[in-house]
């Protein structure tokens, strides 16, 4: 019972969220409502016993994800409003498109149901809750059956770092830096300069 | 009533839709369309872990985490391209995005 009103709770805010974050005049108001969707998946992944799945997308969307969106939103100034402009002539061709989709997927998932064959190809059966926890199943398949596609992961991370780097490091000229080798290399000789004025005549 | 799969599945293909619909209602935002295409990665996550959770099959949160990374790297690759491209033109109109054209 209690289960069943958590579903709806979560998915309710979920969906209004997700409604608001796509409508949402100020950018910095989707960043937020975006945060509260992710929170409220998080909350479905735990009702579906999924809780490692459920704090990762806490911590990797919430804390890394969103915040590097409301970084670029509030560091890039740009006129929201010129953005909107003009945008609702293509309502009436997103709703038709996205009317569609929703309709091809709701029949779909009407006509689908499991093979009854199903429960002899499972790739890796999950174990009783009651034995081995979610994060440690979890382990135990992603580091045996999955290690390369976890290190090809790791690379585009990776990758993904450098390139973020990369794109958005520039050297801009006229910055006075410190250069310490140039420092060491100085000598008196370079710069003093010894003038011998005769008494009486200087300046 | 018992919340089945049918449940998950319909949530993740209102969310999905929302998504594609984002994209229609904000075409000139970059970020906004960014952000919508991370709500679609996220209906798709729900149905992974879905289906992980009904069928009993761990492969499920196994992709789902995947794509957890696969989207985080798009969102960082995406943000700079983005501030790169407005400090260029001062200006993220996705319509002004037309150097590429011959």
């Amino acid at each position: 019972m209690i289960e069943t009103a958590a579903f709806y709770l979560f998915a309710a805010v979920l969906l209004l969220s997700a409604l608001l974050v796509i409508t949402a005049r100020n950018p910095v108001h989707s960043v937020l409502f975006l945060i509260l969707a992710f929170f409220n998946a998080a909350g479905l992944f735990v009702l579906l016993g999924a809780e490692f799945v459920a704090l990762i997308l806490v911590i990797v969307y919430v804390g890394a994800v969103a915040v590097l969106f409301l970084f670029v939103v509030m560091m890039l100034d740009i006129s929201f409003a010129d953005l909107r402009k003009g945008a609702m002539q293509y309502v009436p061709m997103g709703m038709v498109l996205g009317g569609v989709l929703l309709a091809e997927l709701l029949a779909l998932y009407g006509a689908w149901h499991f093979a009854p064959q199903f429960a002899q190809n499972l790739a890796s059966p999950m174990p009783d809750a009651a034995d081995v926890q979610n994060t440690m199943a979890l382990g135990n398949v992603l580091y045996t059956e999955y290690v390369f596609a976890f290190q090809v992961a790791g690379m585009i991370l990776l990758v993904a770092m450098i390139g973020a780097i990369v794109l958005t490091h520039r050297v801009r000229p006229g910055v006075r830096r410190q250069k310490v080798a140039d420092q060491v290399a100085r000598k008196p000789s370079d710069v003093l300069d010894i003038q011998n004025v005769a008494p009486g005549s200087g300046a | 009533m018992e919340i089945g799969l049918t449940h998950y599945l319909t949530l993740a293909g209102f969310l999905f839709t929302l998504g594609v619909f984002g994209i229609f209602l904000n075409r000139k935002n970059v970020i906004i369309i960014l952000m919508s295409i991370e709500l679609m990665l996220l209906s798709v996550n729900i149905n992974f872990v879905a289906f992980s959770s009904f069928l009993g099959d761990l492969t499920g949160q196994v992709f789902a985490m995947f794509i957890l990374t696969v989207a985080a790297a798009e969102a960082a690759i995406g943000l700079a391209i983005l501030v790169v491209f407005f400090r260029n033109k001062g200006s993220i109109a996705v319509e002004d995005i037309s150097t590429l054209k011959g």
